[in-house]
């Protein structure tokens, strides 16, 4: 595996200006953000996933790339624990989130509001667009309803929905457009003010143009928490991830940055096959 | 290419056949109701008038009016309802959003389908054992309606469960992702979008409920009780039973008194399932998703 502390990428490719350049100073301290050691899932009997060894750090976009059935949700799961409402699935290994064992934790509901999950699929939620978004904070306890207004806001306009929305907000969430709905779940996703933000193929119902919005809207995000995406489309991980691992058949087969990757600079053939394009 | 050839014509003979075979059956089906209200209407609706819903049965209950049934009915059918509802309602909850998928989940719920298919008549030697005789309610509105409501339960059970799961899978986990608990979900979107389907379904038992003699008869329903129930400890009249009695029991009663009974017994249910459809309506107009 390569080591992230001395691989250099020369091109970050950071649209932001207000980010620093070099990778060292935008991960923050160097901090892991996740820890996961020998990470394993079976459900009933069948393992998805064995062997999972890797590090995200704080305020990288960390993206998984892999074909269908690689594990790669099944992963994303065990990070939020979202695991306890899927029957038969068991979960063995360690996972440290913020150098705590997510395992030990006695409120899970803690864990689950500080990391944000986006799906493939929108999910808008039957409440309306206000309230979608209002959720998050109302179900911590913010009741107060300036704040609610000034979150509601804030998120919408992050995920850049705020101007096309802001005249209806009262109206159904879910009878958005697929890409509306899209970023609505993200700014669902970021009014829980979360640290982790986990996007699983967040792009399959959403267009090219609002998919392009969205993906700047993450670099902008990569300031202030840590990203983990998983797509299916190499070339999104290519022009967002700083590192990326490669998931195959239920292994990680390999973690690198991003760039050198992209440049064939791997150390399983397999990896190199998966993102030319002549498997998967 | 589009020409008719004999196959196609002989299909198109075939499938006009079934079609008019299919809607008769159809229509045949519907008969049955439509002659049951005219009959009722042609024969009973002379004698229906404001003072016959609303004076006491009069002269060996041969004349007057039948408001001790109609008012013990009412009364019979809310307290039954009043009890299965929120019972029926939080077991739904239960099984629904709480119980894991395992063994002892599935006896429940097969007893419960079990439960829907236990005849009125046994319901009804239940309830004498253990509300009239065990619980000590003596034959009692309360004894009745509670025989009532174990009799509603299991399909409020399983109106309510199939819509709280007609709510999509995925608007759980969206909020449990956001670390909402099961309640918090449940409470906040799962309900909310369940409870015109769930009333629905409440409105319908109303309309079984109703028409429910079996269970009643020994349990709390009296032959005749010149007076209004003073308590849900004493015996009322009801109206499926006044029915029984004037139609079998009762000698040199009038022909337009059985029928006018049943017409104001099936004009409830028929209230009871307009509702119910009008619901309905109104819930596919309010579709969230």
């Amino acid at each position: 595996m390569v080591n992230p502390d001395t691989a250099t990428k020369p091109n970050a490719g950071n649209s932001n200006p207000a980010a620093p350049d070099s990778m060292e100073d935008r991960r923050g301290m160097n901090t892991r953000k996740l820890e996961v050691r020998d990470l394993s899932v079976h459900y009933s009997g069948n393992t998805v996933l064995s062997e999972v060894t890797l590090d995200v750090w704080e305020n990288e976009i960390f993206g998984i790339i892999g074909p269908a059935n690689a594990g790669k949700t099944s992963f994303l799961k065990c990070i939020n624990r979202m695991n306890t409402f899927t029957d038969n699935m068991e979960v063995g290994g360690q996972i440290l989130f913020s150098g705590m064992d997510i395992h030990q934790l006695k409120n899970v509901y803690a864990l689950r509001s500080r990391i944000g999950v986006v799906f493939p699929l929108p999910v808008g939620l039957p409440l309306t667009i206000y309230e979608n978004v209002a959720l998050a904070p109302r179900l911590k306890g913010i009741s107060d309803k300036t704040e609610l207004n000034i979150i509601v806001e804030r998120c919408l306009t992050r995920a850049a929905l705020w101007d096309e929305v802001k005249d209806r907000l009262n109206s159904l969430g879910s009878l958005l457009s697929g890409g509306q709905q899209q970023r609505l779940t993200i700014a669902r996703a970021l009014s829980q003010d979360p640290d982790l933000l986990m996007l699983d193929e967040f792009s399959i119902a959403v267009d090219p143009v609002t998919t392009m919005r969205i993906e700047e809207v993450l670099k902008e995000l990569r300031s202030e928490m840590t990203i983990i995406l998983v797509t299916n489309l190499v070339q999104q991980a290519r022009r967002l991830a700083d590192r990326t691992a490669f998931f195959l058949d239920g292994k990680c087969v390999e973690v690198g940055e991003t760039e050198a990757l992209f440049e064939g600079n791997v150390e399983d053939p397999r990896t190199r096959d998966y993102i030319e394009g002549k498997f998967g | 290419m589009f020409e008719e050839t004999e196959l196609i014509a002989r299909n198109k003979r075939i499938q006009g056949l079934y079609r008019t075979l299919l809607m008769m059956v159809t229509i045949l089906l519907v008969l049955p109701v439509l002659v049951i209200l005219a009959t009722l209407v042609y024969k009973g609706g002379s004698i229906i008038s404001m003072e016959f819903l609303f004076t006491d049965p009069v002269d060996g209950m041969t004349a007057g009016g039948i408001f001790p049934a109609l008012f013990g009915t009412v009364w019979l059918v809310t307290l039954a309802l009043l009890i299965s509802v929120p019972l029926g309602v939080a077991a739904a909850i239960y099984l629904s959003e709480y119980a894991a998928n395992n063994w002892f989940t599935r006896l429940i719920n097969l007893a419960i389908i079990n439960l829907a298919g236990v005849p009125s008549i046994v319901h009804a030697l239940f309830g004498v054992g253990a509300f009239v005789i065990f619980f000590k309610f003596g034959t009692s509105i309360l004894a009745a309606s509670m025989t009532l409501a174990i009799m509603t339960l299991p399909v409020v059970i399983v109106a309510t469960k199939e819509s709280l799961q007609s709510v999509p899978y995925a608007f759980r986990e969206a909020c449990w992702n956001m670390g909402a608990t099961r309640w918090q979900t449940v409470r906040r979107i799962v309900l909310p979008n369940a409870v015109s389907g769930i009333l629905t379904g409440v409105i319908l038992e109303v309309s079984r409920t109703t028409g429910e003699t079996a269970p009643i008869m020994f349990t709390g329903a009296a032959f005749f009780l010149p007076f209004l129930p003073e308590s849900i400890f004493d015996q009322t009249m009801a109206l499926s039973l006044h029915l029984f009695v004037v139609a079998t029991q009762v000698p040199g009663v009038p022909d337009a008194l059985p029928y006018g009974v049943a017409l104001v017994l099936i004009s409830m249910v028929l209230l009871m399932n307009s509702l119910s459809i009008a619901f309905r309506i109104y819930l596919r107009n309010q579709k969230k998703w």
